[in-house]
């Protein structure tokens, strides 16, 4: 079928629309003015100040940290409540777990971090556990709200499985302890692994629940970006983002670059 | 019904009243909600037969597998392989195993480990495990495919694959669900052979599910026709064939003209039938479980009814003008092996005949715009009353 | 991909060395079956051991919080710490009392801010929805009529702004849109007048189209690109003109993709909190903002549990019912 022009052309101000600020991002990084907008001339001494500031050190340390054990957590979380709601035919409270793990996709942030708030503080002061809030009280909430975004992934990714395969090895001997590890793991292993990198961006990015129930000291990077944004924009703030996009921007090429390999080396 | 040929030394253990079956079915029914899948089901399978489960979608036959299998449990009746009940037993711990229709190969497993699978579950001895992978592969021909994956194999492969995987554990009973529904047509009938084969070697049970008539024509030792949860017949292929014990029957398997008529003459050797949609008589030349004046159907095979050009002779035993009838060629479809004609009756209904083709581009064939007879003997039809 | 089947491996074997050899050749011997037949007789099998850490997790986490919630919204608010008071309360001869305060939500009822608040949240989420659907649909389309080459290098640039920082992007669009930004500076350039765009709603509904562009195009696609060639041909074979076709053909065929990536818009939106506070004017009155300055700024806990409440009721429930439908709709499939 022809195709007229007006499509390829909004689709290319489509791009441009995604990709212009980010770019436009990174330039500035490098501009030699204080001025983010206004061209200075070229000079990396953001980048300096960057790593000069502890506080943007703590804090990106502080996240990468609570951002891989609250993935960790989300992932054995997620997968067991996925393996339950797809393989188990009907059991007491399914219909309620099922709502459960999907209310924090709908649920606003402010919501989710508001009671979790409250949920730490009465727990508080009638147990005494979890003491203040601190970088523990923001894993068991990133925790509880990646969870329903690996439940997501794998309930799609166990849907797609054939239910043979799994049988096929009950026939073969396997009890459903063992078809778990031996065949389902092994075979949804690449939708856990976007799974996990789901809930650890998730949880790099989340400004909003963090901000209710993190304590003095245990401010993560989006919060430091945020207070630093508030007053305006800053170059340290661009130098800041290109570092990150750069990093993403590396792993998406490893991970494409893996990925095209794969299966040329498999057919071989 | 019909008589049945008698053979003097059977060996055939369905066929002795005493024999011991080695799968019983039991009255096993199985809902899922309101939805009767399986209905009562009874039956009793031999040892080493190759028992051929055959139906359309939806006739509970798959279910009926998946009960044997233990993915699903009835909700009424029972189920005994070998003796043993096998209620509550999971799939884990039975001595079945289970070719899937969709081979249900482990993707991210070789060849040589999945078909080791099963004896690995059975903590095997290493060595006993590759004689016995070793032995399989040899058994399905596909030696030197061991480090295989799945995706690098052809159709036909995994095929052997999933069936060496299944026969690897040495069970008792096999069972396979459309083993052959994946493959081409060509393929398919190659298959089916070396099937028989490798079923009759091992001396393994083996019981089929399919959608595929001629497959279970050719594979069976017995066929049970199912039909909405139901068995609706259960026979050697020619029992199912020349002697179908019901109106589905004789549709489901083959084609048959089928006409229905009333009982004029019920005697303990012959019956007469009137139907008025054939324009003639049918004479029968055995006695049937019926009663005068009674409304049956009477099904012939377009195999067995001879086409004429001039109205046929008197046969003996049958009265005259009976099992004859006067019509016109319609429309030819010639096959190659044979030739199908399609005949306008005077009444208006047609009727399906069919012809070898004996002889090499026959000069004197039956064409197109003739008018023929039809005719057939006193045995060639089928009486049902269902 | 190699190590992680390694790790898998690992798992497998753990699993394998657990159930002792032993116990595997003769199962009625050892004290494993005696175990298991324990835990049985109690109720516990292999499933719950599945299914109960999560439905703990989700209890603790999810469920106790909102109620948590719901009971402080019916709280008083003090100069405290907590800033409520309890709502059970012993008193000297050993009775308790329960005190509800319904205050909370008469001030949400009488108080314009919060009525407005709420109209206006939906609003801005609904007009962004359009806008997102009308930015989106065509690039979808793009995308999926084009080659296979092309298609996944497409989609991945279309996924990779969302691995990047969400603050960031947002971020970006400050130093664009601002008066002395990269729009104003290349109007100017050519001679035009300055126009404000941030710290207006125009600057909103940028910054949730932008951000989540994504979510629309992804579902978009995926019903696009299952559309199959022959049906667009036989539409045209009949007479049918390309706009036809696309109205009588494609769209209704896509409509399952524009409703799935309208809500995963909808629903972020409507909450939003950054983008409204980073790009919106100090009176574009969103609730999320409304809950948080509340909480932040006014301290008033009580209010702003009550805020969450009635945002819970109006906008979340109905949202939630929806999707249930939906999935199960899926799930006859």
């Amino acid at each position: 079928m022809k195709r007229g022009p007006l499509i390829p052309i909004i689709a290319t101000l489509g791009f441009v629309f995604l990709y212009a600020p980010i770019i436009s991002l990174i330039v500035f990084s490098f501009n030699e003015s204080k001025l983010v907008t206004v061209w200075g001339g070229f000079s990396t001494k953001w980048y300096g100040e960057l790593f000069a500031d502890p506080q943007v050190l703590n804090a990106g340390l502080l996240s990468l940290r609570v951002a891989a054990v609250s993935a960790s957590i989300a992932l054995v979380l997620g997968t067991l409540c996925g393996v339950a709601l797809t393989r188990f035919r009907r059991f007491r409270g399914k219909t309620l777990l099922a709502g459960l793990v999907s209310a924090p996709l709908v649920m606003p942030d402010v919501i989710t971090g508001l009671s979790l708030l409250l949920l730490f503080v009465a727990m508080e002061s009638l147990i005494g556990w979890p003491a203040g809030r601190s970088e523990l009280t923001i894993v068991l909430a990133h925790s509880t709200f990646c969870m329903s975004y690996v439940t997501v992934v794998v309930r799609s990714r166990l849907a797609d499985l054939d239910l043979s395969l799994e049988e096929a090895a009950q026939d073969l001997g396997a009890t459903p302890a063992r078809v778990f590890f031996d065949i389902t793991l092994p075979i949804i292993a690449p939708a856990l692994v976007s799974g996990w990198l789901l809930s650890f961006t998730l949880s790099l990015d989340d400004l909003v629940i963090a901000s209710f129930v993190s304590g003095p000291g245990s401010s993560t990077l989006p919060m430091v970006i945020f207070s630093k944004i508030k007053l305006g924009v800053s170059p340290d703030v661009n130098a800041l983002a290109s570092v990150i996009i750069g990093i993403v921007a590396l792993g998406v090429v490893i991970a494409t670059i893996l990925q095209l390999r794969r299966p040329r080396t498999a057919r071989a | 019904m019909a008589k049945k040929p008698q053979i003097a030394a059977d060996t055939r253990p369905w066929r002795d009243p005493n024999a011991k079956p080695f799968v019983r079915i039991r009255d096993v029914t199985k809902k899922f909600g309101d939805v009767v899948a399986v209905s009562e089901v009874s039956l009793d399978i031999f040892k080493g037969e190759l028992f051929c489960l055959l139906g359309g979608s939806g006739s509970g036959k798959s279910t009926l597998l998946r009960m044997l299998a233990g993915f699903e449990e009835p909700t009424a009746g029972a189920i005994e392989i070998d003796g043993q009940d096998m209620a509550g037993v999971p799939p884990y711990r039975r001595p079945i195993n289970m070719m899937f229709q969709s081979y249900a190969l482990f993707p991210h497993m070789t060849v040589w480990n999945n078909i080791a699978y099963g004896l690995k579950r059975d903590h095997l001895p290493r060595p006993e495990i590759e004689a016995r992978v070793a032995e399989l592969l040899k058994l399905v021909k596909l030696e030197g495919y061991e480090r295989r994956k799945p995706n690098q194999l052809s159709g036909g492969q995994r095929q052997r694959v999933a069936l060496a995987r299944a026969l690897a554990r040495r069970p008792k009973l096999l069972l396979l669900d459309e083993p052959l529904g994946a493959l081409d047509k060509k393929l398919r009938e190659e298959t089916q052979f070396e099937l028989v084969k490798i079923q009759e070697t091992l001396g393994v049970t083996f019981i089929v599910v399919t959608h595929d008539q001629e497959e279970a024509m050719s594979l069976a030792t017995r066929i049970g026709v199912m039909n909405q949860g139901e068995i609706a017949m259960v026979g050697e292929p020619s029992e199912i064939y020349e002697f179908p014990n019901s109106r589905f029957v004789a549709n489901f398997i083959g084609s048959a003209n089928m006409v229905e008529g009333v009982v004029t003459e019920d005697e303990p050797d012959h019956v007469r039938i009137r139907s008025a949609e054939l324009g003639a008589d049918i004479y029968v030349d055995h006695g049937v479980d019926c009663s005068p004046e009674q409304i049956l159907w009477w099904a012939i095979r377009p195999e067995k009814i001879r086409l004429t050009r001039e109205k046929p002779a008197v046969q003996a035993g049958v009265p005259p003008d009976t099992n004859m009838t006067k019509g016109f060629v319609e429309d030819i479809a010639y096959l190659g092996d044979m030739t199908v004609y399609q005949v306008r009756l005077d009444n208006g209904r047609y009727m399906r005949v069919t012809k070898a083709n004996a002889l090499r581009g026959d000069p004197d064939a039956i064409s197109w715009d003739e008018t023929v007879w039809a005719s057939w003997s006193g045995s060639s039809g089928s009486v049902l009353t269902s | 991909m190699g190590e992680l089947v390694g790790l898998v491996r690992l798992g497998a074997d753990l699993v394998s060395a657990m159930d002792l050899p032993a116990a595997a050749a003769a199962p009625e011997r050892g004290p494993w079956p005696l175990l298991r037949r324990w835990l049985v007789r109690m109720g516990i099998t292999g499933r719950w051991a599945v299914i109960l850490p999560p439905a703990l997790w989700l209890t603790v986490f999810l469920l106790i919080p909102v109620l948590v919630v719901f009971k402080i919204s019916f709280s008083e608010a003090v100069v405290a710490r907590p800033p409520y008071l309890p709502l059970l309360t012993f008193g000297e001869d050993g009775e308790v009392q329960l005190t509800l305060h319904l205050s909370n939500y008469m001030f949400l009822g009488q108080d314009t801010l919060y009525i407005a608040a709420y109209l206006n949240s939906i609003k801005i989420a609904f007009i962004s929805t359009i806008l997102a659907l009308l930015v989106g649909y065509p690039i979808a389309y793009f995308i999926a009529r084009s080659s296979d080459r092309w298609r996944n290098i497409l989609l991945m640039l279309i996924i990779l702004p969302f691995w990047s920082s969400f603050l960031l992007r947002v971020y970006a669009w400050i130093g664009f849109l601002k008066n002395n930004g990269v729009i104003n500076n290349a109007l100017q350039a050519v001679g035009l007048p300055q126009v404000t765009m941030l710290y207006t709603d125009f600057g909103v509904y940028v910054g949730i189209v932008y951000t989540y562009l994504p979510f629309m195009i992804l579902p978009l696609y995926t019903t696009l690109v299952k559309l199959d060639d022959a049906l667009l041909e036989a539409s045209a074979d009949l007479g049918a003109r390309p706009f036809r076709t696309f109205l009588s053909v494609t769209l209704p065929l896509s409509l399952p993709g524009i409703i799935a990536g309208s809500m995963l818009v909808f629903i972020p939106a409507i909450g939003e909190y950054v983008i409204p506070t980073l790009l919106g004017s100090p009176s574009t009155l969103m609730i999320g903002r409304v809950l948080w300055d509340e909480f932040f700024a006014n301290r008033d806990w009580p209010l702003a549990a009550s805020v969450a409440i009635a945002m819970l009721v109006v906008v979340v429930v109905p949202l939630m019912l929806m999707q249930n439908a939906q999935n199960a709709v899926v799930e006859r499939k």
